[in-house]
């Protein structure tokens, strides 16, 4: 998973790599500063030249330059290295999200997407700028001093060796126990949210019943039982600063105590003043780089999530494949349906379609009704490919769907579908989804058949009124004649309007099926409806239940022969004798 | 220039915030008195002891000078051990009071993070329904995760963080004083010119984390609206497309993400070798002062030596980096407060008014009428209603609800309903026709008061609702909408949500009234099948007779069915409809639907248009008038 993850560096492989070595530069001045401060203080003590303490003076002053410079270069190289290796994560996602099928769409919903493509992406950066950053400056840091305190301090360095395993066990121990405690809370938490979501939306229910109270003793009882989770979570992260105080001010007497009676001793001939007060900044150095690489590790698990969550959209293969030698003709309107049953996943225990089998010539117009759940929707889906079919076949013009092009064939197939999305943009830009060439003649023509034209026209800004997000300025029947015209910009030879009329009112409906049947006669139209005036005239009306198709046939056939659709006709008019 | 603009523009700690983080505090210590001033002394304890080194280190420097020719360690040694023991008992108190209030810090946050959102929550309840209409769920849902978030970095790590370096560099500046003013002048100046550069360089990256947060919500709201679209966009072919808009957001985004934090990366090092830089000039100064033999200038009176030089050098390096820590907690605090500021708000919000003094109590119905309160449930219910006379009366409760010369506005400018007359006998249906915003729903909100009326009066058997309190007129009213809301737990749980006292076997009795019996009984685990996301795991028209049958065990004698049906195909619906007729059998009913056919068998079918009543009467009469109703009744136009 690491590995597919840190592919997506791409470009950006070379200030993430120089970050390290930058870092390198750094810490290896920032181990020698201690040093000649000691030098320094060393010479102060024996009451040298002052012209002596300056030239060691200029010396650390020279050192520190190099250590900003390569502390700032690093930060530079990181912040782009990490910045570059999450806009191609985001990049890389975005496009395997295209590449998803509608199946894999439905598996993902929308706002984990949005999740995945933001929350966990910016974790990923920080933990890798961290990382980067970090992994190697803490080690090495950890190295250098240790090594200069050995050379420096002889015995005083002793001190680690005691201090040292003391720190990295209790440090690992705290971060072993308090994880998985936290891992367990932080879900906790998200559901607590998430009841505070039911409670605000629900709002109108709660005070309709007048469980105000009620309401408050529930959330009162589940958020005094986080805070006891996360209190003890957070009890055993807080050992973390005695454990590490208690290193340092052991480390500071040890070396205090020893020391003075090696300088005493020796009359400073091995350690000075100058090499214990080294001493102690070697060992806050040490000290904190340990601290620092238990900080990663928590950042790291923390984040595990997240990187598992990208993965989990990196890795998913797109159900539908292009074929090999594909067809980039369609050659008509025809469609046909071979023993077709569907469901919409392998574990799936119910199909939502059975032993389908239909034919539609080119050029009819055929309507399909059914209440919610008898998978209308699911039928028509098939036809442009939109999922693949679990048993049969299922052909338009005459070659099996999935021996087309995939662009083709949805070049070629219309679907206006049931959740009507438009863009932010203006109208113009909504309409030319459909097709990229169209001219302004033709985005006119589109509209007047689906009848848009009048009220686009009435608005200030004609075909340049800006949508706005959701389309939520305008009504929605408006919103379905527009994306009826976008559908028809395609020229398509099938169309299929997936419930697409059912804000617009049957007189205006009428118009743009009268439409439909004078200008784009040769166009084969599925109409999904759940009024019967919708489909009424149509050459064959599908009637279905359940995933299976119960009767085909006219209208006046149907009214015969089916109690389903005889009984949605007369619900429907019912008492209205003066009907039309 | 424009950089000092930004600089001079970063958020700053007014008087507002001020008082914002005072309430903060005080809060914190009425939740815990004993544990918060404790917790504050161990702070303040282990902060001194962890200065304190400086001045053993100066002795301790100072004994060995004192043997460092001679090499007599017996006697050094007396002089040190000493000196030792007081430092390490210090130690071990430090230790131990560091231990106290980190364990103490982790009770206390929590603590009060969980009587804060409690605090939130139980405000919430209590806000009237405009709060909800008027804010964005997404803004509220905020408060309970970035805003409390951001308390919590406030109590747990910022306050302690600022009170330990406070005390720090108070007790440090102290000792330097002691020690020798020439160089603590030296160190304040160095301290000095970090903030020049901390706060020139801080600018620059706030300018571009403010850019990083912008081009970050701009890539979202793309990504936002390219997912819910996703399904177009590949019906469509627009995959290309698509990716070739959303390289251009990010590439934005990358450029500005990257200098943000490339100015915030390099912050770190460069205030890490100002702090070495300011350590030599203190050594060379130190130096040539002790070379030159400058008269001392000190609080101690101490003449210059090594043993001041070093231990001043490691204080130079203290007070540098609390002196950080300070600065950066100031800004942290200064950001936490912008978090409390709208934690602050939700709790001050004008909560509901209810100065209604009229109750719903049972009630026994003698033959002659006579009513007389009891403590049983009878299935009768009363209003008692207390006079200014000290006597109080029964009315019994029977669902009469006449609104007389009603007008309404929800903002004040805007006139919602105009001079709205109409009255609902007890047991009648009444339903309301007409336009998405000719206020439909609106009449339905005043006559259970989730908005008060500006003009007119709506009278509930003869009462005024004003005075019926809020609770009880609720309790009597049913309310089924169109949008289910059910509640994570299981299907029994959800219909008895209605009547909390409900026995298992009134659930199941409304289950079957609402006509859910059937489909509940075939889910996995029947009424116990846990509901989860809203009931997503059911169809919409499952949930709404969910819905339906939870009104139900409720039993109240007017019902308000908000479209209740509109999202149910007409197969389902006529399903439903045999729970909702059963339902309403009895009862007072307001009934707002989008079909015809829901209310079509109401008493009174009352036609809406912008706020006005346009026409009145039962589906025959309105048929024969010829009117906006025979107009959608015949579909010459359509409802949206």
């Amino acid at each position: 998973m690491l590995k597919r993850l840190l592919r997506c560096i791409g470009e950006y492989k070379k200030p993430a790599i120089l970050t390290p070595l930058f870092m390198i530069g750094e810490v290896a001045i920032d181990c020698l500063i201690p040093f000649m401060i000691a030098n320094l203080i060393n010479q102060i003590k024996a009451g040298c030249e002052i012209s002596q303490i300056i030239r060691i003076g200029v010396i650390l002053l020279i050192m520190a330059l190099f250590s900003l410079l390569f502390g700032g270069l690093a930060g530079f190289t990181a912040s782009k290295a990490a910045a570059g290796f999450a806009k191609n994560l985001r990049h890389k996602l975005y496009e395997r999200i295209q590449a998803f099928s509608f199946e894999n769409i439905d598996k993902f919903s929308t706002a984990s997407l949005v999740t995945r493509m933001t929350t966990d992406v910016a974790n990923v950066q920080m933990s890798f700028m961290m990382v980067i950053r970090s992994a190697i400056r803490s080690p090495l840091m950890f190295i250098f001093s240790i090594i200069m305190s050995f050379y420096m301090g002889g015995p005083l360095a002793a001190s680690f060796v005691i201090v040292v395993p003391i720190l990295i066990f209790g440090l690992l121990m705290v971060a072993k126990k308090a994880m998985p405690s936290f891992r367990a809370v932080f879900k906790k938490y998200d559901k607590l949210n998430e009841s505070i979501e039911e409670n605000v939306m629900a709002m109108r229910v709660v005070k309709g019943f007048v469980r105000e109270d009620y309401e408050k003793e529930k959330f009162g009882k589940a958020s005094d039982n986080i805070r006891r989770d996360f209190t003890r979570a957070e009890r055993i992260v807080a050992l973390n600063n005695p454990i590490m105080q208690f290193c340092t001010y052991f480390n500071m007497i040890f070396v205090m105590l020893v020391g003075s009676q090696i300088i005493v001793t020796t009359s400073g001939a091995d350690i000075d003043v100058g090499q214990l007060s080294a001493m102690l900044t070697y060992g806050m150095q040490i000290l904190m780089s340990l601290m620092m690489l238990s900080m990663i590790y928590v950042m790291l698990t923390m984040s595990h999530e997240s990187m598992r969550r990208i993965d989990e959209v990196l890795c998913e293969e797109s159900a539908l494949k292009n074929p090999e030698n594909p067809v980039y003709d369609v050659k008509d309107g025809s469609v046909d349906f071979k023993d077709v049953s569907f469901k919409y996943s392998a574990e799936a225990e119910k199909y939502a379609l059975y032993d389908i089998d239909l034919h539609i010539n080119s050029g009819e117009t055929v309507g399909i009704i059914g209440g919610t759940g008898s998978s209308k929707s699911t039928l028509v889906q098939l036809i442009s490919r939109l999922y693949d079919t679990t048993v049969g076949e299922v052909s338009v013009g005459g070659i099996n769907v999935k021996d087309y092009d995939l662009n083709t064939l949805r070049n070629a197939v219309a679907v206006v579908l049931q959740k009507n999305v438009l863009f932010s943009g203006t109208i113009k830009e909504n309409l030319r989804w459909g097709n990229n060439e169209a001219s302004d003649d033709e985005l006119v023509n589109a509209c007047k058949l689906a009848q848009a034209h009048d009220f686009i026209s009435a608005f200030p800004d004609g075909y340049d009124t800006m949508i706005e997000q959701g389309g939520t300025n305008v009504s929605g029947g408006q919103k379905q004649r527009l994306c009826i015209a976008r559908a028809l910009l395609k020229k398509p030879k099938i169309l299929i309007l997936d419930d697409s009329t059912s804000a617009v009112d049957t007189k205006t409906d009428a118009l743009i099926r009268q439409g439909f049947e004078k200008y784009i006669p040769s166009t084969t139209k599925i109409i999904i409806a759940q009024r019967i005036s919708s489909v009424e005239h149509a050459d064959k009306i599908i009637v279905m239940d359940n995933g299976k198709i119960i009767n085909v046939g006219t209208h006046d056939e149907l009214i015969k022969s089916s109690d389903i659709y005889r009984e949605v006709y007369e619900q429907q008019t019912r008492g209205g004798a003066d009907n039309e | 220039m424009s950089n000092v603009n930004e600089v001079t523009k970063k958020p700053r700690m007014d008087k507002e915030k001020r008082r914002s983080l005072m309430r903060v505090i005080k809060m914190l210590w009425q939740a815990y008195p004993v544990l918060v001033p404790l917790t504050a002394a161990c702070i303040l304890f282990s902060s001194l002891v962890s200065a304190a080194p400086a001045l053993f280190n100066q002795q301790i420097i100072a004994v060995i000078e004192k043997w460092y020719v001679s090499g007599d360690w017996a006697s050094a040694k007396a002089e040190i051990l000493p000196l030792i023991g007081v430092l390490i008992v210090l130690y071990i108190l430090s230790l131990a009071s560091m231990f106290t209030y980190n364990q103490l810090m982790a009770y206390i946050t929590q603590g009060f993070l969980s009587k804060m959102r409690e605090a939130m929550f139980n405000k919430m309840q209590d806000l009237p329904i405009k709060y909800f209409d008027t804010n964005r769920h997404g803004d509220i849902m905020s408060h309970y995760t970035n805003d409390i978030d951001t308390l919590r970095q406030l109590v747990s790590q910022a306050l302690p963080a600022l009170l330990q370096s406070v005390m720090v560099v108070s007790v440090i500046l102290c000792i330097m004083i002691y020690f020798s003013g020439w160089l603590t002048l030296l160190v304040l100046l160095g301290v000095l010119a970090m903030m020049l550069v901390t706060k020139k360089i801080g600018g620059g990256s706030k300018k571009y984390f403010k850019r990083q947060q912008k081009a970050m919500g701009k890539t979202e709201g793309y990504i936002q609206e390219m997912m819910s679209g996703m399904k177009v966009v590949k019906v469509f072919c627009h995959e290309e497309e698509s990716q070739a808009d959303f390289d251009e957001i990010n590439n934005a985004l990358f450029e500005d993400s990257y200098r943000a934090n490339a100015f915030a990366n390099s912050l770190g090092p460069i205030i890490f070798n100002i702090g070495i830089l300011l350590y030599v000039l203190v050594a060379i100064v130190g130096g040539a002062l002790m070379i030159w033999n400058v008269p001392n200038f000190s609080l101690s009176g101490m003449p210059l030596t090594i043993s001041i030089v070093i231990p001043f050098l490691n204080m130079t390096k203290q007070f540098t980096g609390n002196f950080n820590t300070v600065s950066q907690q100031m800004n942290s605090i200064v950001m936490a407060m912008a978090g409390a500021d709208r934690v602050f708000a939700l709790m001050d919000e004008e909560p509901e008014v209810d100065d209604g003094y009229v109750t719903l109590v049972n009630a026994e119905i003698s033959e002659g009428g006579t009513i007389t309160e009891t403590n049983k449930r009878t299935g009768k219910w009363a209003w008692k209603h207390p006079h200014q006379d000290g006597t109080t009366t029964y009315t019994e409760l029977k669902g009469d609800v006449v609104l007389d010369m009603v007008d309404f506005s929800y903002d004040g400018e805007k006139q919602v309903l105009t001079d709205i007359s109409l009255y609902a006998r007890p047991g009648q249906k009444v339903a309301f026709v007409g336009a998405t915003g000719a206020g439909k729903t609106t009449i339905t909100n005043l006559i259970n008061r989730f908005y008060d009326i500006a003009d007119g009066k709506v009278r509930y058997d003869g009462i005024n609702i004003n005075k019926i309190k809020k609770a009880d007129l609720r309790r009597s009213l049913g309310l089924v909408l169109q949008d289910t809301n059910l509640f994570t737990g299981t299907v029994l749980e959800n219909i008895r949500y209605g009547r909390l006292d409900a026995s298992d076997d009134d659930c199941i009795t409304a289950a079957k009234l609402a006509g859910a019996d059937d489909f509940i009984t075939r889910l996995p685990q029947g009424y116990n099948t846990v509901l989860a996301n809203n009931g997503s795991n059911l169809s919409q028209g499952q949930r709404q007779l969910i819905a339906i049958a939870r009104a139900a065990v409720a039993d109240p004698p007017v019902m308000i069915l908000d479209e209740a049906t509109s999202s149910i195909d007409t197969r389902t619906e006529a399903i439903v409809s045999r729970g909702m007729d059963k339902l309403m059998e009895g009862r007072t009913v307001f009934v707002i639907a989008h079909r015809l056919s829901t209310v079509m068998n109401s008493d009174v079918i009352i036609v809406l248009d912008h706020g006005k009543i346009i026409e009145r009467g039962n589906h025959e009469q309105l048929i024969s008038q010829k009117g906006t109703y025979y107009q959608l009744y015949t579909g010459a136009f359509e409802l949206e």
